[in-house]
């Protein structure tokens, strides 16, 4: 998709949010990327950026300046019922306008003019900092072998921040295929009721 | 001995001695909590970069005692973040909602190091000059 693209204009930046490397390798050699892999493993993009599910993805310009805030990439919400043509459209939908940003830069019509993108930038709350804090506080006590007090810790971190799902489920139970994915993740997802666990992202195009 | 952490480092060092101290306080000395958060005592008070927070006036023995920052204390009163294990061997000194959301209103991309998976750092900043397609995953 990125083709045509010259190298010197445009980079896509993958960040796993990972605590541990050895989950994230094989899912980096097999997709062999051609763009910069970065592990993540106190999820600092989630307090930097207040980032809460994955994938999420932003846009940066050529001076650093955020042009497209934090919002889920073309996945369409988990628990809706989109056929998979459905889901590959949004995909489809959301690659196309970030390619023509990376072609068009400024002149792309995917970009929101300055007030816009701050309207549409969430605030963090003094418990989303809280969270943040704890979380790694707790992930390094996980790290050092004193898992018990990095549980009380995470369950804390999910209270004050219960829209975190990188929070929840990095220290949840993973199955054998090490998702946390299983069935307390998809009651949590059911409650979630009219809020979606993908926020559809706002572009031309894009199924609803 | 305490183990302090920001959200980029780990540093393993001695806690100021004041009376009275308990768990609830961490105190550093002035040369230690500069080289741990960037922080430093000034005559205008606890300051980093252009940005200085005043003592505040009549009970500043609970922030400043001789050589000694109470640097959770100003961590309280600044909005940030400092929370620690139950018996207070490991702290982490966090960033506030309020400094978040400036930076975050500025639409200045929020610059960060991380490594990749052969342990090579990268910085955002290092690739100004191009757009920046940033995409978080995991594989949980």
């Amino acid at each position: 998709m990125f083709e045509s693209v010259k190298d010197e204009d445009f980079m896509i930046l993958s960040v796993a949010m990972d605590a541990d490397v050895e989950a994230a390798r094989p899912w980096i050699e097999a997709a062999t990327p051609d763009y910069v892999t970065l592990i993540d493993q106190n999820h600092l993009l989630s307090s930097l950026y207040n980032m809460f599910n994955v994938p999420q993805a932003v846009w940066i310009d050529e001076t650093g300046k955020i042009v497209r805030p934090v919002e889920t990439g073309g996945s369409l919400d988990i628990a809706r019922d989109f056929d998979q043509e459905t889901r590959a459209q949004a995909k489809l939908t959301y690659i196309n306008a970030a390619g023509d940003w990376a072609v068009n830069g400024s002149a792309s019509k995917f970009l929101f003019d300055i007030d816009e993108t701050k309207k549409r930038i969430p605030a963090m709350t003094d418990e989303i900092a809280l969270a943040h804090a704890k979380f790694q506080l707790g992930q390094y006590l996980r790290r050092n072998g004193r898992a018990d007090e990095a549980e009380a810790i995470f369950a804390e971190s999910c209270e004050l921040h219960p829209d975190s799902w990188n929070i929840y489920r990095e220290t949840a139970e993973r199955n054998e295929r090490g998702l946390a994915a299983g069935d307390e993740f998809w009651e949590k997802v059911r409650s979630l009721g009219d809020k979606q666990y993908y926020i559809t992202v706002d572009m031309e195009g894009m199924p609803q | 001995m305490v183990t302090v952490l920001t959200e980029t480092s780990a540093t393993d060092i001695e806690v100021a001695s004041v009376r009275p101290n308990t768990n609830d306080e961490l105190w550093l000395s002035a040369t230690d909590t500069a080289a741990i958060t960037g922080w430093e005592m000034k005559p205008e008070g606890f300051c980093k970069g252009d940005i200085c927070v005043p003592t505040p006036a009549g009970n500043s023995d609970r922030f400043v005692q001789g050589d000694a920052i109470n640097v959770s204390a100003f961590w309280d009163l600044m909005g940030k973040p400092a929370v620690r294990t139950a018996d207070a061997g490991v702290w982490l000194l966090g960033e506030g909602a309020g400094s978040r959301n400036d930076a975050m209103i500025s639409l200045q991309a929020p610059d960060f190091t991380l490594p990749d998976l052969d342990g090579k750092l990268h910085s955002l900043s290092d690739y100004r000059g191009k757009r920046v397609l940033l995409i978080t995953w995991a594989s949980w």
